[in-house]
């Protein structure tokens, strides 16, 4: 791929989006017909599509631009338990998503190095990491509620469960294939082997194991969704779940961009410290 | 223990049946008849604190005999003396901060009103009134105790504490939140298509397995002939997802809470086919209902919270108030809907989705009273579609989890009458249920699974 021209890629993304934009401005415009006439009375009951004899239609782009404003314009607002601005709710999301994520790594990194500098203890978790793997994280769900008795900490330990795996894979990946000769230079120069550990294996895994954790991050952003749709309370999935209560599809699109923004800039974030660790043989 | 908020000399004591009357709580009641309802609360605290467990006391009441056993226990414990104590307990609150739990529906109304408009502040409570998700979720919170004290659906305590999909858990209702208030909403292209005979293949959703919606509509159908299991598909499925899934064509009608069936109505997507209320008028739907460790540990807290309820409970159910309250309610910190929308559940004057604003009055009522009959009937429900099986003691269970002496307590309390008894038949579609023959009741019907 030449990186030439960003200016051009550009302009054709936004024009994309334009386009998008105005054909979907257009199809909800054209949308309400005129249907039956009904007594003022009962149209003043009904929402103007169901007075007209149709259904409420999909929101238009200005109207969704609308509640984004609106959104933006006031994120850190708490009036209540249950009524708390967007800003809050993402903040509860992020609390989740990192606590759940750090967790895991201080567990699948140690473990993954372990894992990794000996083939008899990868040889025999193996098989539990290959069953354990594929589970969708939200089947845990039940199951952490039912022992774990909090929602909260049900959740977190969800984000756990499901940031794990790829980061345990990558460290043990990544350790058991630093190269022999480096393994064995260290050795020749009598390093001890934590030294070893710390001063040829890490540096050498790190891209792996970076590359583990921001698969993870990415996998617990679309997992605290789910889980917060499910146990509620607070947090971004909640949010949608508590418009979707509202069918309010304007407020479901503002969280779904939201959403969406986040979940770049947090894997922005770790391939920039990937980047930071990557070397050139 | 226990803070008396009533006057004792007032109200005869006696247990939580409700057919005795008095205010004991916590404890569990004697069938009718085996016990003296005079006995005072003292005595039975006493005589449960010696005898340590409701069985051992039983038996060695059936032993020796009532008025033996009590000249036993006054024989080592100055009765009198304690029950002068007691007659003075002060009022103590002991636990002030409280959670409660609620589903956005107009069901949870004084549970949720009570917020804004001050009950509970009124009777000395600071309570957090919790949004949740669904009715699973709201039933392992309350489990877990992240709740103090939830809103639920009536059968939900019932089959908490038989252990019907859950471990059973002893848990109570001590007051049911509305009456009617639920109906049955079509798709649009049924609109021609309203005789329950004519229904066979179709896809229905209720709010939750152990639901009144889910035994009325199966009640419904049955009348008219078809076999709930067979010839139509129930599916639990949040009152939320009702209409969005109405409007997708994945259901052809539901039998829900509102306000998800005004707005179905309000934005166009399906009729109201009827109010439940044509069914059985003064059903019970949504209950306040705490666990029985909660009682036994802060019976202070739990009976101011069953006053604020009581008393939110009556002030919703004044017609002349339905208005403000559906004010009070509707904002994003509680239902979540737009004005009209909960307003006109609340009034009764409402677009059915025909084109016609119909009158009800009472579509939706607040009544707190919970009916042992109410109970029976439930698990005569309960026990035709095969979700709990074998010999049940009906009138047991009911007394255990309806809190019927508690309610007419905190009614009297506070001015209201509560009724003398607490069973009473129920008439649903033109047939009587008499509480004292629920087996014969189960076994007139024709479509059953037990």
């Amino acid at each position: 791929m030449r990186a030439s021209r960003p200016f051009a890629s550009l302009a054709l993304a936004a024009l994309l989006f334009a386009l998008f934009v105005g054909a979907w401005q257009l199809s909800s415009s054209t949308g309400a017909g005129g249907g039956a006439a009904v007594d003022p009375e009962y149209a003043a009951l009904v929402g103007a599509a169901a007075a007209a004899g149709g259904q409420t239609p999909f929101p238009s782009p200005v109207q969704i631009g609308g509640r984004i404003l609106e959104h933006l314009a006031d994120p850190f607002y708490v009036r209540g338990t249950n009524d708390q601005g967007i800003g809050v709710q993402l903040a509860y999301s992020l609390g989740r998503v990192l606590s759940g994520f750090l967790l895991a790594a201080a567990v699948a990194v140690p473990l993954g190095f372990i894992i990794g500098m000996s083939p008899l203890l990868y040889g025999a978790l193996n098989p539990f990491i290959q069953v354990l793997r594929p589970i969708s994280p939200l089947a845990w769900m039940p199951l952490a509620l039912y022992t774990i008795k909090d929602s909260a900490i049900s959740s977190i330990f969800v984000i756990f469960i499901c940031s794990i795996w790829p980061m345990l894979l990558n460290t043990a990946f990544g350790v058991a294939s630093v190269r022999k000769e480096w393994l064995n230079v260290a050795r020749t120069l009598e390093c001890g082997p934590v030294r070893t550990a710390f001063r040829v294996i890490l540096p050498a895994a790190a891209p792996t194991i970076m590359t583990g954790m921001r698969i993870s991050i990415g996998i617990a952003w679309l997992v605290i969704v789910a889980a917060e749709m499910l146990v509620g309370g607070t947090g971004i999935g909640y949010f949608v779940w508590n418009q979707w209560n509202n069918l309010s599809l304007a407020d479901i699109v503002t969280a779904i961009l939201v959403i969406g923004l986040v979940g770049m800039v947090l894997d922005q974030l770790l391939a920039i410290a990937t980047r930071a660790v990557s070397y050139q043989d | 223990m226990f803070d008396d908020p009533f006057d004792p000399a007032a109200h005869p004591l006696g247990c939580t049946c409700g057919a005795h009357g008095g205010t004991t709580r916590g404890l569990a009641c004697e069938p009718a008849g085996t016990e003296a309802g005079a006995a005072s609360i003292v005595d039975r605290a006493v005589t449960r604190a010696i005898f340590r467990t409701e069985r051992r006391r039983r038996a060695f009441i059936g032993l020796v005999g009532k008025a033996t056993a009590a000249a036993a226990v006054a024989s080592v414990f100055p009765l009198a003396a304690a029950r002068a104590a007691f007659a003075q307990a002060p009022r103590t609150i002991e636990k002030r901060d409280v959670k409660v739990g609620f589903i956005p529906i107009t069901c949870a109304t004084p549970i949720i009103m009570a917020h804004p408009m001050g009950f509970y502040a009124k009777h000395g409570l600071n309570v957090e009134v919790i949004r949740t998700a669904g009715w699973a979720v709201i039933r392992d919170r309350a489990i877990n105790r992240e709740y103090d004290a939830a809103h639920m659906l009536s059968p939900m305590p019932l089959a908490i504490t038989l252990g019907a999909g859950s471990n059973p858990i002893p848990w109570t209702m001590p007051a049911v939140e509305n009456i009617n208030g639920q109906a049955i909403t079509l798709a649009n292209k049924h609109r021609e298509r309203r005789d329950p005979k004519d229904w066979r293949g179709f896809r229905f959703a209720v709010p939750f397995d152990y639901s009144i919606h889910n035994y009325l509509i199966r009640y419904y159908v049955a009348e008219a002939g078809l076999d709930p299991d067979r010839d139509i598909q129930i599916r639990a499925v949040p009152p939320p997802e009702m209409v969005a899934n109405l409007r997708a064509d994945n259901i052809d009608g539901f039998l829900g809470p509102d306000p998800f069936n005004q707005r179905a109505v309000f934005d166009g997507v399906g009729f109201i086919h009827l109010l439940t209320r044509e069914l059985w008028d003064g059903h019970p739907c949504c209950a306040f209902a705490v666990s029985r460790e909660f009682i036994t540990q802060n019976p202070g807290t739990y009976h101011a919270l069953l006053r604020a309820i009581v008393e939110a409970t009556a002030y919703s159910s004044n017609p002349a108030n339905r208005r403000e309250v559906a004010a009070a309610i509707a904002p994003q910190n509680y239902l979540n809907q737009p004005v009209t929308v909960v307003e006109q559940v609340l009034t009764g004057t409402f677009a059915d989705g025909l084109g016609r604003v119909q009158r009800v009055p009472n579509r939706i009522d607040f009544d707190p009273f919970p009916w042992h009959s109410m109970a029976i009937w439930i698990l005569t429900q309960m026990k035709r579609w095969g979700q709990i099986r074998g010999d049940i003691d009906y009138a047991r269970i009911a007394e255990q989890v309806f809190l019927a002496t508690d309610t007419a307590a905190a009614m009297r309390d506070l001015g209201l009458t509560p009724p003398a008894t607490a069973s009473r038949t129920h008439v649903i579609m033109g047939k009587t249920f008499d509480p004292a023959d629920p087996e014969g009741y189960l076994n007139s019907f024709a479509i059953r699974r037990s």
